[in-house]
């Protein structure tokens, strides 16, 4: 009984709807189950997503490839992959969030505050480890994620306009410490600066890494109770309440690790960089939003996989670097980037809604 | 159509004291009230921060309450993101968001360069730049409104395809070179402001007024509100939502544009990004007005009182000696504060059993709506 | 039937008040619910029967009074805490999640592990398959709830209660959006959970429902029960007096009218898979009810009608005119007005106040110099509030502060203003007190004598008597009869509605 519409909660409030499939046409046929042969189909339907965006994928590779076929040589596919890392790592931690119907836009500023500080370690402590750097990184980001955790859980306030804020307010916090300064390469022990370069053939350790990280990701948000009660949440954050789910919690800790994988992020990247000052990550938070949608992850939550936003910031990589391969001038890539955005937006939206009609036709021609 | 006797027995009905005609089962519940107090209370409170913001700018800086500050550090920073603030008020309030306005503004200033810089009549540039907003406008409403994308990620696609339009206008260059006639509209103020007033501030009041007018007195604005509220019942009462979405996308359009120009001849540069980073304060700045991200909920005073406060924190705060490129935590706070400070009460009791590590599945009736519909 | 007495009540609600500001909801309401009956919650809307489902529920929390569960006191913090005790509720419209498969929602927030404390989705799967088994259903377990009907949207919320080994299974107005087919289903589900010892509290307001399956029943009224006995011995008559307090009026002595030019004619109205080839005419000075079960496709024809939903083949004629279709602002400028079926979504800005509520359709007239001005808005309302007999406070509070009855006359006041030559009104008194009801049928009734063409959609067979001069009933997206005043009877439109020749009375 709040009197502002503005503490309704970050998930019940009366913002736009999703498509929903029931209740709008026709509400009283009977119905029954669909046939294994429909059902395989409408399997294939619900798979295209990341189906799809393999294709684009392959499609892009093979066309920039024709033309130019030093597209394809180890070293420009590693230049590839170490561009889409972070920003997968990224769409990794944001899709927990989306998935429940928020949305992080502070993890450009958490990254570049990370980068700066766990970066600045090398100076500050000598010879500190390697892995105390990533601790330091993860332990700024999970600080982060928990203050917009907790701010969205407790206090109801939409996620948009709670991570607007604290993106100014990070990155604020990064500007004052950093003050004019700036952290350089020559500061960083070379093992550090490898960490990016080592690969096994043309694909980085790191891809691996990442790639893994991002299988244990989908795992988890396939198979645990957190993971299948985020899509729930976002699915409906209503029948979600009456299901006796801890939302508060399971919302707080999405944002947790969103911002704990940003601050990981963020010790890559200072690695990846080398130079590192206010900057770091700037305007990266629509970036990572727009490869989650392309990856075919519902903007309100409810369906998409981690998967999918990984194989969105590679897709996003690919098609930078193909572009610059096929020498097309750079300032095309916004445009193209915002086009595709655009047309993966209307084709994930087809899909649902064709599946929606298939899956009432087909329990219509069932019952009659 | 039907005689006014159309209701004869209802027609003949005197008018009930209006007073007295409340049923005791159904008390006019004390939230809705109380949402109502709140609302104005929020425009107060923009009142009372805005006052303390000048008091505070001017014990610190003799220079503050200058004309020379107030123009040059108030009236021309921030301008364009006045502008801006005012068609997206309109469009927050219709339960929808434009993330693409600040791109347009990109494209629209790229397209002022690229076309003086081959020689075209400047009001020519000017028309062609507005109407490419408008186009921009138009394509974001079609989007939403006929293929019924969710307005958040198509203007997230938007926003790139428009900034990359205007890359691909302008490529690397910076054009430079405007006539001195339109470059004075930039810099110099408004005649009869004393030197106080921007062609920009100018151009804010009186679109503030109009568009203040528009949302609040005529049949558009009140189908904005509705259709923000409730888009069904908006449906279902006539207002043509599609059209009315579409309206206000392209009216974004034409002010990113608007926007756009005046960017361009007050820094006499057009560059592919001019004021692309400016999207995120201009929703700030909205939202710190008191308008609902859910939409329906909001008015123009509001955000004017929001942009107000804005630019004179961020112009006192620059008259110290704080780092400049740390003033957005200005917005930042502010934003924030907007969203707690209403509720701080619950949410110091929601925190408490949070802590307690319990009850964050509570219950809660949605917006406050009165219990005795709860049936 | 009358052995309850001497067993424990499975479940049991003492005294129980609760309380929204000053409106008392629950006032010293009580409830025994036994092992194996299915027993009837009935009363009027505002009795106070969702409350007490909502307690029940653990959605709200009693005031005073207690709640046993096995004679053992219990506090629902939570809806989940009602459930571990074994309450399961399924509501009207079930709130599931559209994009998790039927075996999820049934599981949802309490999936059986295995090692590792991983979702066991096998058995998830198998468990959902056994107990959709013995109710005759077939459902995939793995299909998406998306899509999903009413009927089969309440199956998974029963799976649910049955995979909780829930005790007590409520059922709030389960049958109002189901066709009859969907009915006896729910019927035979019902008699399986009483078998198993199940406590079902069923709630409904069609009464030949609560005869046809219950043993017991509670009737309440202003949040208080008023009686709790066995059915056995009881008429309908004699629950409509205790839900009411008082005798109800019996058909009106409303004549048939003669019905005069024709204002609305609907050609072969076809879209596919909702409606097929429907042809009527409205005339006007008649009302005429479009009858039917829910779900038969009324809602979706007038909805077609005035334009809010496309169609694949036919026409739309007012007054001689075709519509365009899909357009409810050319509609409205032909003279059509629609009282929509959901006050609370489709008929009224919750937010907004009456004053612009009941303008919010004439927002053109209402405007000089393309400019809304207050007085004349809040005058224009004034007067129509005054028609209607509202009862509010002031004009300029939100609308949602009136009670169901006067947010109906709100919707009513919006369209009677523009004069429309044809008024729709589907469900007009749909979870509205009985006084309203009866001032909302007179309303109707003038309209009509003024010359204004009335097309009422109705799933109340009563109302459907009371107020209309030719009954049009449909079933399953057809037309399938059109009946006269006089051989308009409930047993006519009930036969016609659901299929059969004769119907058992």
């Amino acid at each position: 009984m709040s009197p502002a519409p503005s503490a309704t909660g970050p998930v019940q409030g009366r913002g736009p709807q999703p498509v929903e499939g029931h209740g709008a046409g026709n509400p009283g046929q009977p119905s029954s189950t669909l046939t294994w042969s429909s059902r395989r189909l409408l399997d294939a339907i619900l798979r295209v997503r990341e189906v799809g965006i393999v294709a684009v994928l392959v499609v892009f590779v093979a066309v920039a490839t024709s033309v130019q076929p030093r597209f394809i040589d180890p070293q420009n596919i590693k230049f590839v992959f170490s561009n889409a890392i972070i920003y997968a790592l990224l769409a990794l931690g944001e899709t927990v969030v989306v998935l429940s119907r928020n949305v992080d836009l502070s993890v450009g500023s958490v990254l570049g505050l990370s980068a700066y500080l766990s970066s600045d370690l090398f100076s500050q402590v000598h010879h500190i480890p390697i892995v105390a750097v990533f601790l330091a990184g993860l332990a700024i980001g999970l600080a982060c994620g928990a203050v917009n955790g907790a701010v969205v859980a407790v206090a109801r306030v939409p996620s948009l306009v709670v991570t607007l804020a604290t993106l100014y307010i990070y990155r604020a916090i990064d500007v004052l410490i950093v003050g004019g300064g700036m952290v350089v390469a020559s500061t960083l022990p070379g093992a550090f600066l490898s960490i990016p370069t080592s690969s096994l053939g043309p694909i980085p350790y790191l891809a691996i890494a990442v790639a893994g990280t991002v299988a244990v990701g989908a795992y988890v948000l396939a198979s645990f109770r957190p993971g299948r009660e985020l899509y729930a949440i976002g699915s409906n954050p209503d029948a979600a309440r009456l299901a006796g789910i801890p939302m508060g919690k399971r919302i707080f800790w999405s944002f947790v690790v969103s911002g704990g994988i940003a601050g990981l992020a963020g010790v890559l990247w200072a690695a990846t960089y080398g130079t590192i000052d206010s900057t770091a990550g700037l305007n990266y938070e629509l970036t990572v939003v727009a490869a989650v949608v392309v990856g075919g992850v519902n903007i309100f939550g409810g369906s998409g996989t981690v998967v999918g936003a990984a194989l969105g910031a590679l897709l996003l990589a690919t098609i930078n670097q193909a572009l610059y391969v096929l020498g097309i001038s750079s300032f095309w890539d916004p445009a193209i980037d915002g086009a595709l955005i655009v047309l993966a937006i209307s084709l994930d939206h087809w899909i649902t809604l064709r599946l929606t009609r298939a899956l009432r036709k087909g329990a219509v021609q069932h019952a009659t | 159509m039907q005689p006014e006797a159309a209701l004869p027995a209802v027609g003949a009905t005197p008018r009930p004291p209006a007073t007295l005609t409340q049923s005791p089962r159904e008390p006019r519940p004390t939230s809705l009230s109380g949402k109502f107090r709140w609302a104005l209370h929020w425009e107060s409170a923009l009142v009372v921060a805005l006052v303390l913001t000048v008091a505070l700018g001017a014990a610190t800086s003799a220079e503050f309450l200058t004309v020379s500050n107030i123009f040059s550090n108030v009236c021309l920073l921030y301008g364009e993101l006045a502008i801006m603030a005012l068609p997206t008020t309109l469009i927050i309030l219709s339960g929808e968001i434009d993330l693409s306005i600040a791109s347009t503004l990109a494209l629209s200033s790229s397209l002022v360069g690229y076309l003086s810089s081959n020689h075209w009549p400047m009001p020519l540039v000017i028309i062609v730049a507005l109407a490419a907003g408008i186009a921009c406008g138009l394509l974001n409403g079609l989007l939403v409104t006929r293929l019924n994308l969710p307005s958040l990620a198509v203007t997230i696609g938007t926003m790139t395809l428009y900034e990359g339009i205007s890359e691909i206008i302008l490529g690397p260059a910076i054009i430079t070179s405007f006539p001195a006639a339109y470059t004075a509209i930039g810099v110099k103020a408004f005649p009869a402001t004393g030197g106080l007033l921007s062609y920009s501030a100018v151009l804010f009041i009186v679109l503030a007024v109009v568009f203040g007018v528009v949302l609040h007195a005529t049949p558009f604005g009140r189908s904005v509100v509705a259709i923000g509220w409730n888009k069904q019942a908006a449906q279902f009462a006539g207002i043509r939502v599609k059209r009315v979405k579409t309206a206000l996308y392209m009216l974004s359009g034409l002010m990113g544009a608007l926007a756009g120009i005046l960017y361009t001849f007050r820094l006499s540069t057009a560059e592919a990004d001019n004021g692309t980073t400016l999207i995120l304060p201009v929703i700030a700045v909205v939202l710190l007005g008191g308008v609902s991200i859910f939409g329906g909920k909001g008015t123009i005073l509001g955000v004017v009182l929001a942009v107000l406060v804005y630019c004179s924190l961020q112009s006192a705060l620059l008259l110290t000696n704080f780092n400049s490129n740390a003033l957005e935590i200005v917005t930042g706070a502010l934003l924030l504060l907007s969203v707690l400070i209403p509720n701080a009460g619950e949410i110091a009791a929601r925190a408490r059993r949070f802590a307690g590590g319990h009850g964050t599945s509570a219950p809660s009736a949605k917006g406050g709506r009165p219990p005795a519909s709860a049936q | 039937m009358t052995g309850f007495g001497t067993m424990q009540p499975v479940l049991s609600l003492e005294e129980v008040s609760k309380s929204f500001g000053a409106v008392r909801a629950l006032e010293d309401a009580s409830l025994e619910l036994y092992r194996g009956e299915a027993h009837a919650l009935v009363g009027e809307n505002g009795a106070g029967k969702s409350t007490l489902v909502k307690v029940l529920a653990g959605v709200y929390r009693p005031d005073e009074g207690r709640l046993l569960v096995e004679g053992r006191e219990e506090v629902f913090a939570t809806p989940a805490s009602a459930r571990d005790a074994g309450i399961a509720v399924i509501y009207q419209e079930p709130t599931l999640f559209p994009d998790l498969s039927v075996a999820e929602n049934v599981f949802m927030g309490r999936q059986p592990l295995r090692s590792g404390r991983r979702v066991d989705k096998a058995a998830m799967r198998r468990r959902v398959e056994d107990v959709l088994g013995p109710l005759g259903v077939k459902l995939d377990p793995d299909r998406v709830a998306r899509g999903l009907s009413i009927a089969d949207q309440q199956i998974v919320e029963i799976a649910k209660a049955l995979t909780l080994d829930a005790r007590v299974i409520v059922m709030d107005e389960p049958t109002a959006a189901l066709s009859a087919y969907e009915v006896e289903r729910l019927f035979g589900v019902v008699e399986t959970l009483r078998n198993r010892g199940a406590a079902v509290l069923f709630i409904s307001h069609r009464l030949e429902e609560v005869f046809g399956i219950c043993q017991r029943v509670t009737v309440m009224r202003d949040g208080r029960r008023v009686l709790s006995q066995p059915l056995a011995g009881l008429s309908s008559d004699d629950l409509v007096r205790a839900m009411v307090g008082r005798e109800l009026e019996g058909r009106s002595s409303h004549q048939g009218a003669e019905g005069g030019k024709t204002v609305l004619s609907v050609e072969r109205l076809t879209r596919e898979g909702v409606f097929t080839d429907i042809s009527f005419e409205v005339r006007s000075g008649e009302i005429v009810a479009l009858a039917g079960l829910v779900g038969a496709g009324r809602s979706e024809v007038v909805r077609a009608v005035f334009g809010i939903d496309r169609y694949d083949a036919g026409r739309v004629l007012v007054a001689g005119k075709a519509l365009r279709k899909g357009s409810p602002s050319i509609a409205m400028a032909a003279g059509v007005g629609l009282v929509p079926e959901d006050r609370r979504l489709q008929g009224l800005v919750m937010e907004l106040s009456i004053a612009s509520n009941v303008g919010l359709a004439s927002l053109g007239r209402l405007a000089r110099f393309r400019l809304l001005r207050r007085a004349v808005e809040q005058r224009f309302a004034g007067e129509w509030s005054a028609r209607l007999r509202l009862k509010y406070g002031r004009l300029s509070d939100p609308v949602s502060t009136l009670s169901g009855g006067n947010q109906q006359k709100v919707v009513l006041a919006k369209w009677l203003s523009r004069e429309p030559r044809l008024l729709i009104v589907d469900e007009p008194t749909r979870g509205i007190d009985i006084a309203t009801k009866a001032e909302v049928h007179r309303l109707l009734v003038e309209l009509a004598r003024s010359g204004v063409a009335v097309l009422v959609v109705s799933s109340e067979t009563p109302e459907v008597l009371r107020v209309a001069d030719r009954v049009l009933v449909m079933r399953e997206g057809r037309l399938v009869a059109e009946l006269g005043h006089e051989e308009a009877t409930e047993h006519a439109i009930v036969a016609a509605a659901t299929g059969q020749r004769e119907v058992a009375a």
